[in-house]
């Protein structure tokens, strides 16, 4: 078995009265994909911003490749190599795609903001190494067309491409996508897949996976966790969670089961 | 001697020339301040009300550093300042200058830790409000710095002027479009950096900025240091003669400074460093020259009618471009 790159143990994490997540444990392995499902406020989401630290679970522990990242600040969380997609997706929108897609490239970039201003050779060559990467993934994600767009004006599928294509620009170790093909047609769907598959087999990224379209997570997940009102109440192969009772009772009982849908 | 505000007496040429000049000039001291504004802006899409207390309160420190030898706060003297009754050598004020920065950009930097950091996330709406509030409370120790008097900022040159091909052009308002120069040049390089670019993301989102490892309170700090340090060097500049506080830091004039700028910002544009230089030599000009060559309707108009012309500009702008000459008009698909 893979090696265990991200543990998760025990977060528990309140809003006031509210228990969003309750003792969830989990792991994740290198080169994983890992899918989180769940009915609608079943704590999907959240599960990531703990991750990334934008919330701060108040019991709990989370290890990433054995060191606790409890209480850092989410762009240090982003700087160990964990980048993320948003599910209302969050580009810079007057920015051009190849513009979001350097930001990404921030945290690779080592050359300090004085050689920056006066735009040394070492800034230019660094500017051109970072540029060309940019490019490899355009060419990746098949975007070439878009390149200098505004995102802002593109259409919704592509969005969610170049915010994909961001998050990989970090050249993470762990990829956290929160409804990669929310809202996408099956064309767009496929492609999305591909990609992600792409990702995992070229790239060897560890992914989880947050998404509602249970013919997708089906299909290409490793391993499942299935969670209902903040809590966990199945994980295995999809093959096994499929099969398992307290998951078909819940979207049974919730009516949320989308199979298919978007 | 002549002094500056003396017109030539040789004709239309010359007299164009110095209106020219003096427009320049008045255009720099708006311009570095409509940069710190338009920093602080960038990267947190606030619009900084303190601006003009923190502005003040930079030249203030200047003021207590050279002219009483001293420094401010501390039981110390200040060992550059000049001896009693003489004048800075032009590179020795030029320390005194980078040190008064210093202080206003460390001054900015506490501010914003104590005041702005834990409002990050919170309404806009909410953070201007803050600004507001900062404004009003530093105002006071401005005032009370100043005894209620103008105080001396010991500017070498102190009102000498040269002459060229007629027109009188005084020596601060050229120094006045150097200093706006060096300060604009330093800051377009600056948003050619890295750093300038996380704070374009900043600004957009937050959350997102977040997710690709930029530090958000970093990039916060970093703008109000710099937007601090811009304000202050606007204010030590207008504090040189034949500006109208006549070398001095005004408890008058000073304090309102800031607030001159903000026709310049709308019509450059709240987020836009090109629009902070274009709209503060265009609103300084409009200024300026209402001021020379309307001087003949002064009965009619009212005398000081010159200083609401930037503000005529403002309104026409607001009706016409809503985010500025050179702003970001807010992208929508449809």
């Amino acid at each position: 078995m893979a090696e265990s790159i991200l543990e998760v143990e025990g977060i528990t994490l309140r809003f006031g009265g509210v228990t969003a997540i309750h003792n969830v444990s989990f792991q994740v392995n290198e080169g994983e994909l890992y899918s989180i499902i769940g009915p609608n406020g079943a704590g999907k989401t959240s599960i990531f911003n703990t991750i990334s630290q934008v919330y701060r679970p108040q019991e709990g522990e989370i290890r990433w490749r054995g060191n606790s990242i409890m209480g850092e600040m989410p762009d240090v969380v982003a700087n160990l190599g964990i980048a993320r997609t948003f599910q209302n997706i969050e580009l810079f929108p007057q920015m051009t795609v190849v513009e979001n897609l350097l930001l990404g490239r921030h945290i690779r970039m080592k050359n300090n903001w004085l050689s920056g201003m006066l735009w040394t050779p070492k800034a230019r060559r660094e500017e051109m190494e970072n540029r060309e990467r940019v490019e490899d993934i355009i060419d990746f994600l098949e975007i070439p067309e878009w390149r200098n767009h505004p995102v802002a004006l593109l259409p919704y599928g592509i969005q969610k491409l170049v915010e994909l294509g961001r998050a990989l620009a970090m050249e993470p170790e762990l990829l956290l996508l929160d409804e990669p093909v929310a809202g996408m047609n099956l064309e767009e769907t496929e492609d999305m897949a591909r990609f992600i598959l792409d990702i995992r087999r070229e790239l060897g990224i560890a992914m989880i996976m947050v998404e509602h379209d249970m013919g997708l997570v089906m299909d290409i997940a490793d391993r499942i966790m299935v969670l209902d009102f903040g809590e966990k109440i199945a994980e295995g192969t999809p093959e096994e969670v499929q099969r398992n009772p307290d998951v078909i009772a819940a979207y049974l009982g919730s009516g949320d089961l989308h199979i298919g849908e978007a | 001697m002549m002094t500056a505000l003396q017109l030539a007496q040789t004709g239309a040429g010359a007299t164009f020339l110095q209106t020219l000049v003096k427009a320049l000039a008045l255009g720099s001291v708006y311009v570095l301040i409509a940069l710190g504004f338009v920093i602080v802006f960038k990267a947190t899409q606030v619009l900084n009300f303190a601006a003009g207390a923190i502005a003040m309160a930079g030249a203030m420190f200047m003021s207590i550093l050279i002219s009483d030898g001293g420094i401010p706060l501390l039981p110390f003297d200040n060992p550059l300042a000049p001896a009693e009754g003489e004048a800075a050598s032009i590179p020795m004020w030029g320390v005194h200058v980078l040190i008064a920065l210093v202080f206003a950009a460390l001054f900015g930097l506490v501010l914003e830790r104590v005041a702005i950091r834990p409002m990050v996330g919170q309404p806009l709406f909410a953070m201007a409000v803050v600004t507001l509030g900062i404004e009003v409370a530093v105002r006071p120790f401005n005032l009370d710095a100043t005894a209620l008097e103008s105080r001396n900022l010991g500017v070498p040159w102190k009102a000498e002027t040269w002459e060229l091909a007629g027109a009188i052009v005084p020596k601060s308002y050229v120094a006045a479009v150097v200093l706006a120069a060096i300060g604009s040049t330093a800051v377009l390089l600056f948003f050619r950096s890295r750093l300038g670019v996380a704070m374009r993301a900043v600004a957009f989102d937050q959350e997102a900025a977040m997710a690709q490892g930029i530090n958000v309170g970093r990039v916060f700090a970093i703008a109000w240091g710099l937007g601090a340090a811009l304000a202050a060097l606007g204010a030590i500049t207008y504090g040189m003669a034949p500006f109208p506080p006549g070398g001095n830091v005004s408890q008058e004039i000073h304090p309102i400074l800031a607030f001159r700028v903000l026709p310049v910002i709308v019509l450059g544009g709240l987020d836009s460093i090109a629009g902070a230089i274009v709209g503060g030599v265009m609103i300084a000009s409009a200024e300026i020259f209402a001021g020379q060559y309307l001087s003949q309707y002064n009965d009619t108009l009212g005398s000081g009618y010159s200083t609401i012309v930037p503000y005529l500009v403002m309104l026409v702008v607001l009706v016409v471009r809503p985010f500025g000459i050179f702003g970001t008009p807010e992208i929508r698909r449809v």
